[in-house]
């Protein structure tokens, strides 16, 4: 009888727990919108942001997305090539691209270069007391550095996305053109024709505009959140990911059957 | 006590989670002098200080600041306040993704439109008058504890507060940078004309360079008085903490139920 | 890191992403080619439409002319109706054929639009009278057999 108390005691205290902890995450996006104004205004706070987690997850993305592109250039290859349609190996790599891999696996890549570099930083901030330093000093944390990381995250997102796939795309042509020799021509003609501007360049970006918001936010949410000791920035890095890789399969799942709904 | 008191504190009271942590504490700072509160670990000090800053808002009572009511101040005016404040942090918080120069100008930067080249003068007179001027290019971590805390110190005096707070300025320094810090604590204010609160446990650092002191124990105030008057006094509490005895008025023990019966229990089985 | 070199890379990244964001756009989207400036309506009336679908392409010789706007079904008619933004560089002539016809023999479907010889030719918002439906494959095939039985005792 005590263990089924404890338990359901538990249980409740962990739910409230949770709600409440949604519920400061949300009073917390809209303190963060509010303080966005005095970011555009210096826009060199939100230069070194983009810098920090645009430029510097450059080299991973544009890595990756070769190697994805490579990959789906082989795979498609051999799996078109069994009914005679080799040609629509560029259609099949730019539309699983810029709908899907793009988005997604650029953000993954994001969460964990980008979002896990921010809660740790911000989270060292917090557990040296620096936060609370600036906020005695009249200087408002949440405006001077939570605000730029996030639009910094925001910005950076969609550019990398855009990257990924183009790398892809790119790694898909070497093998399929280069390597194999599939038609150019045809390689070129049969994506054009395939892939729709509106429907799925645009879909894309919008993708990964969204995944922007959802990992910057969590990212400076954990770390504005955690606890101010090493474990507890260590464990809020855990969950900056962890959180960050479940927001983006569904978010994705929910923005798919949305956008590509045919009819 | 004077009545020209810059901070004045009455009746204040503060609970964390239920927790009292203050119990209904009367203090006046008056202009122009240091202050210390002293007493041990966790018993409210910093708490106490933070009330003051307007970080946490009182369960009871109120502080007053320039006459005005903190906890009743709205964002504006609580942050033009903050602005004639000047903090130090136990272990200095200085922001370590900039260097030592651009610490200290960054209040002057964040509240002022003075042209750079005047930053630059005053964050060299403000380094200097911590004898740091040489390491302005340093980064923060390249620093020694002392030097760490000389440069927030720097920091907290940018913009020329009318008072200063100090969160155990001396925890963890060695004899020589305690000194220093000591010295410059009471330098600065009286260059300042500021008023200061220091919060500390280091007792006979702070007794060569206070005015007043408040002794606090379990969130009240237990004794009170100028150094040479506690040094004379025979209050248990105080004696206590002068000489550093193990025990007395503050137990050694955490309050706990009989001992012999404790080590007889048979643990539960679960 | 330097103020100076901080914005060149920002500037590098931008300007490299948009970039790329171009490229999706022009040489793997369809922007360039399928982005119709202006465009009018035209309606036609179908028995039966297949597998079109919205933002299918309508030809004429061939050339992609414009896309399917709309589908929807007449309950007063029984008939499906179908809407296309034609784009205003071409006019066709009153007695213009719509059919609906398959790229290939399992590809995607499509509107022919086959020219009449009428003067005048056909206003935005105009109904296209003259349609074929779609041709369903089972139907053809049980038509076949069908034939194939009623020919059958003749022979023998």
């Amino acid at each position: 009888m005590d263990k089924v108390q404890g338990f359901l005691v538990g249980l409740g205290s962990r739910v409230t727990d949770r709600l409440w902890r949604l519920g400061f995450a949300a009073r917390f996006f809209v303190m963060l919108l509010v303080y966005s104004g005095q970011t555009f205004l210096r826009p060199h706070l939100l230069l070194r942001e983009i810098w920090f987690s645009g430029v510097l997850s450059l080299i991973i993305i544009l890595v990756s997305g070769l190697f994805v592109g490579l990959v789906l250039g082989l795979q498609g290859y051999d799996t078109l090539q069994r009914y005679g349609s080799s040609e629509a190996l560029g259609v099949l790599v730019a539309l699983s691209l810029v709908r899907e891999l793009g988005p997604v696996v650029a953000g993954l890549l994001f969460a964990s270069r980008a979002g896990s570099a921010v809660t740790a930083e911000i989270g060292l901030m917090k557990a040296t007391e620096q936060l609370k330093a600036m906020d005695m000093m009249a200087v408002n944390p949440l405006a001077r550095v939570v605000a730029p990381r996030f639009w910094g995250g925001v910005i950076s997102m969609p550019l990398l996305a855009a990257l990924f796939s183009m790398m892809g795309v790119f790694g898909g042509y070497l093998i399929g053109v280069v390597f194999i020799g599939v038609d150019e021509g045809a390689f070129w003609s049969q994506m054009q024709s395939s892939v729709d501007f509106r429907e799925d360049v645009l879909n894309g970006i919008i993708k990964s505009f969204v995944f922007g918001i959802a990992v910057s936010l969590i990212a400076v949410f954990e770390g504005y959140d955690s606890i101010p000791t090493a474990e507890g920035v260590s464990r809020a890095i855990t969950r900056t990911v962890v959180t960050s890789a479940l927001a983006i399969l569904a978010l994705d799942f929910v923005l798919t059957s949305f956008m590509f709904r045919s009819l | 006590m004077p009545a020209d008191s810059l901070v004045k504190i009455s009746d204040l009271s503060f609970s964390y989670d239920n927790r009292p942590i203050l119990n209904g504490i009367n203090m006046d700072f008056p202009r122009g002098k240091v202050v210390a509160i002293m007493g041990g670990s966790g018993c409210g000090k910093t708490t106490l200080l933070r009330l003051i800053g307007g970080q946490l808002k009182p369960t009871a009572g109120s502080v007053k600041v320039n006459d005005r009511i903190v906890h009743e101040m709205g964002h504006d005016e609580l942050y033009d306040m903050r602005r004639r404040m000047g903090m130090l942090f136990q272990f200095g918080a200085l922001f370590t993704d900039i260097p030592v120069y651009d610490n200290v100008a960054f209040q002057m930067r964040e509240h002022t439109e003075l042209p750079e080249e005047l930053i630059r003068d005053l964050v060299m007179m403000k380094l200097n008058a911590v004898g740091l001027r040489g390491a302005h290019g340093l980064m923060p971590n390249e620093l020694s504890g002392g030097m760490a805390r000389r440069v927030a110190l720097a920091r907290a005096i940018a913009l020329d507060p009318m008072l200063m707070m100090y969160d155990e300025p001396f925890t963890g320094l060695d004899p020589l940078s305690l000194g220093v810090i000591g010295q410059l604590i009471r330098k600065l204010n009286d260059a300042l004309g500021a008023t200061s609160i220091m919060v500390t446990h280091d007792i006979q650092e702070s007794m060569l360079i206070v005015d007043y002191i408040y002794f606090m124990s379990e969130g009240r105030v237990v004794a009170e008085g100028t150094p040479d008057e506690l040094r004379a006094t025979k209050d248990p509490f105080v004696h206590q903490f002068l000489y550093a005895e193990a025990d007395g008025p503050v137990p050694f023990h955490y309050p706990a139920g009989d001992f012999s019966a404790d080590l007889l229990r048979v643990p539960a089985r679960g | 890191m330097n103020r100076t070199v901080l914005d060149l890379w920002v500037g590098f990244f931008v300007a490299i992403g948009i970039a790329a964001l171009l490229f999706l756009a022009l040489k793997v989207g369809n922007l360039s080619s399928a982005n119709f400036a202006e465009t009018y309506v035209l309606q036609a009336k179908f028995d039966n439409i297949g597998g079109l679908k919205v933002r299918g392409p309508v030809k004429s010789a061939g050339v992609v002319v414009g896309r399917v706007a709309n589908i929807h079904f007449d309950p007063a008619t029984y008939e499906a109706v179908v809407s296309m933004n034609v784009d205003t560089r071409y006019r066709f002539p009153k007695d213009t054929f719509a059919s609906i016809l398959t790229s290939g023999l399992l590809g995607e479907q499509y509107i022919g639009l086959d020219v009449g010889g009428d003067e005048k030719m056909l206003k935005p918002g105009d109904v296209i009278a003259k349609t074929q439906s779609a041709v369903v494959l089972e139907k053809l095939i049980s038509q076949f057999l069908f034939n194939k039985a009623s020919e059958g005792p003749e022979k023998k």
